[in-house]
């Protein structure tokens, strides 16, 4: 497939922007934009298919935009093809939830011009193949899903994210860019191929690590650059929301993927340490912050973090491999993180959808003011239903599959020979478990404050279901949600070539196991059938249901619910989004929020009610954040003084400059 | 013919763990009621109830949806799936490839995860405190378990259950630390899975402290009676992983003949027996605990888990 055809897609995605804009907010042109967007992603996402199942060689082009005496250099390989496979899938289902939700937007021109601009935005960062292309993307791309967050202005809350959004991205494209500037050397060779050609020092390697991890990962949401993602990607409307996690964090993925596996040369051991390191501590911090949250999208944008925190540590696990010539190990590792990228991309996107389903149909995103929805809403449920068992890794679903293959990849790390990683690994094997049992109590709470038990309020009352097509949109991720889960195989081989391209050998080839099992090393160490598992669950549940119903009793009586003998009359008296994370709350807040809980309680007479206080800290925000910002206001609190010189004063300070900077010229070695 | 062989097995052994898992509660219960000097229910009474409960309507509340209807069938599924796999009296499962331990214990994540949502669709705070409790003690037993999971499969080379049961028997195993370690978690994690005190009691109702019958307490009928049996089926599921990793003597390995293959049964029971006696006596000698102590109680189960990890990084020989 050749990289013009997905170039010339793009430009697609660029003039329907500019289309956008002339038709302001005409009615028909919610249908034109998302329906366009629609078509030119799917074409993208049947053209990255064809070239990653067909294997073909890496396609590149040249167009003479750009720095003058580079270029702009695109290119297609296989990584660049998942990728852009991943991100045109979430992106095709956005359009189609756009087509239908997207006409409850009540400023749809906010939304309409910068919804297609965000996906060229993001699918040129794939292609680019120099660093300035890549750097003018990946900016091109914050911008666009900036004003994306800032569609609901008025909102009180969002102006807050939007900032705290667009300092951050500032953040890791400046640290990109001075990643990019170590890699390309004092030549100043930007090509991809000139850098990878070019190699640097391990000590600059090290450096460039870290600039990476800072750009991509805070991009990424990766602990602790991860503030400003739960605030800027619920702001959004909801299929921007799923675009913005499902998605854009996968492309920063992908930009620490090309630049550390495929950039930076061979690695050295320990670049795994930190990444596995900061991969499972994002992961459990991700979603013990998702637990404590009472916001829909809220939970949604921690359990992200979670995710991505998942896939880092997958990454790393892989790095750490191929550093020491474990070539199937490392391939099994990143196999299972690119798995994920995927499973992530697909289930995050059908929550979000259903999130916003639920705000369409209710107005409401407070889990607090929801619940009963299953009886009014029954498909929209169902499908989030499936996307809260996938995210919380149950079998036969496909998050399980990628938990799974990750699992056996640090099984497989006892035979690495540095102290550190083998003292590490296990601990990383432990946060990971930890983190998935801990989303499958987050995701639980999820559904059953949201969906389950009866309405908290008139609006979750008198919710109807969606219309057809957002349902659509749901329905085809649920689907892939079962189907990725119960024909893992075929994943995997389709990932075969990128996981050589990264790690120089692929996982065996699963396509030729008898059942459509999969065994990551041999049959006899360890195999997995979701599809033999799907059935065996489906036959015994359909078997038992026909030997009750037909042998022993089939009669339902509906009646008041039981509850002990007391039942309660006001909905309020249910389990709240607070209350069943309190107990974990207990368990895990003391340390990881300093949580403290504070009884108020009236002495016996006394009249007044009760109170009970809980006070929890962000201590990222609190120690690493708050610090700054106060020094950045001290600082520009003296510097203020500046801003009112005379032009005598102005003019020394400018010529002491001048000195100062030929003096560091002339001392310079 | 070795598929017919495998074949005849799995499915005795399907419906063998389901005759064995109401006679394995009552059992308990008989075995209870003896050292507590009661008489106590009859050791069938499980299946009586069963039968009852599955010839009564079933009484739905008015506002369950319909996966409380769902939920009891898949649960109850999920448990069977994952007690067909573990070995109990031979290893020669035609399906034990289908799914290694790894997927077992999550497949009992699933059958937890769809209870705790059942408990919360009617929408009452008993259903609610059951399952908010319930998946309290999960997010500490499942990684738990997990970590028993990597120390079992990085001594036996394997996740795969009939080739950890094999490596068990051969000489090959020696005493290790770091399987004691995991021999201990496992039975902590057991005792915490199925409810049993210290950390739930089975035989409670109408109390602040219960958990799995909070989770339940609106069902009746023959949801009920799946919703009992596939939390028999658990507990079974459980005693058969012990006595299939740690005890794996008498099981018939592939191939055998008929003759070994009854032996097997026959040890089977008397590993079942001995291990419902051991619960029993564990039960009535200790006192139930708050709610906030299973944490630490479950958490030496994690901490242990994890040390037998780590010695099996360090040292091959631990």
């Amino acid at each position: 497939m050749p990289v013009a055809f997905f170039l010339a897609c793009d430009a697609g995605l660029l003039i329907l922007a500019a289309l956008a804009v002339l038709l302001h907010s005409r009615p028909v042109a919610t249908t034109v934009i998302y329906g366009g967007a629609l078509a030119l992603c799917l074409a993208q996402l049947a053209g990255a298919l064809i070239h990653l199942v067909g294997d073909f060689a890496p396609s590149a082009v040249v167009l003479p935009v750009g720095l003058p005496w580079i270029g702009a250099n695109f290119r297609l390989d296989a990584l660049s093809a998942f990728f852009l496979g991943v991100i045109n899938l979430g992106a095709a289902s956005a359009s189609l939830y756009g087509l239908g939700a997207g006409r409850h937007e009540p400023e749809p021109q906010r939304v309409l011009p910068f919804f297609p601009a965000f996906l060229a935005g993001m699918n040129l960062v794939l292609l680019a193949d120099d660093a300035f292309t890549f750097l003018a993307s990946w900016e091109f791309m914050s911008l666009a899903s900036w004003a994306l967050v800032m569609a609901h202005h008025r909102e009180p809350r969002n102006a807050r994210a939007g900032y705290v959004y667009i300092v951050m991205a500032s953040v890791g494209t400046m640290a990109l860019l001075l990643a990019f500037g170590l890699l390309a050397g004092p030549a100043g060779g930007y090509a991809f191929a000139a850098i990878r050609a070019n190699g640097v020092t391990p000590g600059l390697a090290a450096l460039v690590l870290g600039l990476v991890l800072i750009g991509a990962g805070s991009k990424a949401g990766l602990a602790p650059l991860h503030v400003w993602l739960p605030l800027a990607h619920p702001a959004a409307p909801s299929h921007v929301s799923a675009l913005m996690s499902g998605v854009m964090t996968k492309v920063a993925v992908y930009g620490f993927i090309r630049i550390v596996f495929d950039l930076l040369g061979p690695a050295a051991w320990w670049w795994g340490v930190p990444v596995m390191a900061l991969g499972a501590a994002t992961a459990v911090l991700g979603v013990l912050h998702a637990l404590m949250q009472t916001d829909l999208k809220r939970v949604l944008a921690y359990s992200t973090i979670e995710n991505i925190g998942l896939i880092f540590a997958g990454l790393g696990l892989a790095l750490a491999f191929k550093a020491n010539g474990f070539a199937a190990a490392a391939a099994l590792a990143a196999t299972a993180a690119l798995f994920h990228v995927l499973n992530h991309a697909i289930f995050k996107s059908l929550l979000f959808f259903g999130a916003g389903a639920v705000l369409t149909a209710t107005g409401e995103r407070g889990m607090d003011r929801l619940g009963g929805l299953l009886n009014r809403m029954p498909a929209t449920g169902l499908f989030v239903l499936i996307g809260c068992a996938a995210i919380s890794a149950l079998p036969p679903l496909n998050g399980f599959a990628s938990d799974w293959l990750l699992l056996q990849s640090i099984l497989l790390s006892p035979q690495l020979p540095q102290w550190a990683l083998k003292i590490l690994a296990p601990a990383i094997g432990a946060m990971l478990a930890l983190a998935a049992a801990l989303a499958a109590a987050c995701f639980v709470r999820f559904f059953g404050v949201a969906f389950l038990g009866r309405p908290r309020s008139a609006a979750a009352e008198a919710a109807r279901e969606i219309d057809p097509t957002t349902l659509a949109a749901m329905g085809f991720l649920a689907l892939l949600c079962v189907l990725a889960g119960v024909l893992p195989g075929f994943v995997i081989d389709a990932l075969a070539p990128v996981a050589r391209g990264l790690t120089g050998a692929q996982m065996p080839w699963q396509g030729g196991i008898a059942w459509l099992s999969i065994a990551p090393i041999a049959e006899s160490r360890s195999s997995y059938n979701g599809l033999l598992v799907f059935l065996f669950i489906a036959a015994s549940a359909s078997l038992v249901a026909v030997a009750i119903h037909r042998l022993a009793s089939n009669v339902v009586r509906r009646a008041p619910a039981w509850d002990c003998g007391f039942p309660d009359a006001s909905p309020a008296t249910q389990y709240t989004a607070e209350s069943f994370g309190q107990p974990i709350r207990r368990v895990f807040g003391p340390f990881a929020f300093r949580a403290q809980e504070r009884l108020d309680m009236p002495a016996p007479g006394d009249r007044r009610s009760a109170r009970l206080k809980v006070e929890m800290h962000d201590l990222v925000w609190e120690f690493l954040y708050l610090p700054v910002v106060r020094a950045v206001e001290y600082v520009a609190l003296r510097l203020n003084r500046l801003q009112f010189l005379t032009i005598r004063q102005y003019l020394s300070v400018v010529f002491g400059a001048l000195v100062a900077l030929l003096l560091v010229l002339a001392s310079w070695p | 013919m070795a598929l017919i062989g495998e074949l005849s097995v799995q499915i005795s052994q399907m419906l063998l763990v389901l005759l064995l898992a109401p006679l394995l509660t009552g059992f308990v219960r008989k075995a209870k009621a003896r050292l507590l000097r009661r008489r106590g229910p009859p050791l069938l009474q499980p299946y009586r109830d069963l039968l009852r409960l599955a010839r009564k309507e079933a009484v739905v509340a008015h506002s369950a949806s319909w996966l409380f209807r769902f939920v009891p069938y898949l649960v109850f599924a999920a448990t069977w799936v994952a007690a067909a796999l573990i070995p109990t009296f031979a290893t020669g499962l035609l399906f034990s490839w289908s799914a290694d331990l790894i997927a077992i214990i999550a497949l009992l994540g699933s059958a937890r995860f769809f209870l705790a949502l059942a408990g919360m669709d009617v929408g009452t705070s008993f259903g609610g405190i059951g399952a908010s409790r319930e998946a309290m003690f999960a997010t500490l037993a499942e990684p738990a378990m997990i970590m028993i999971v990597f120390t079992l499969a990085l001594v036996a080379g394997s996740t795969q259950l009939s080739t950890m049961a094999g490596f068990m028997t051969s000489p090959a195993v020696g005493l290790r630390v770091s399987l004691g370690m995991a021999l201990i978690a496992l039975v902590i994690v057991a005792i915490a899975e199925n409810g049993r005190i210290p950390v739930d009691n089975p035989a409670t109702h109408l109390e602040l402290t219960m958990v799995h019958e909070a989770m339940t307490l609106e069902y009746s009928g023959r949801h009920l009676a799946l919703i009992e049996l596939a939390s028999w089926l658990k507990l079974l599921v459980y005693v058969s992983l012990i006595s299939c990793v740690f005890a794996p003597w008498g099981l018939a390995h592939e191939g055998k003949g008929f003759s070994a293959h009854a032996i097997g049964i026959l040890v089977y029971l008397g590993k079942l027996a001995l291990a419902g006696i051991l619960l029993a006596l564990f039960e009535t000698t200790i006192a139930k605990m708050r709610v906030f102590r299973v944490p630490d109680f479950v958490g030496v189960a994690l901490m242990l888990g994890f040390l037998a990890v780590l010695l099996r990084f360090v040292s091959g020989s631990l």
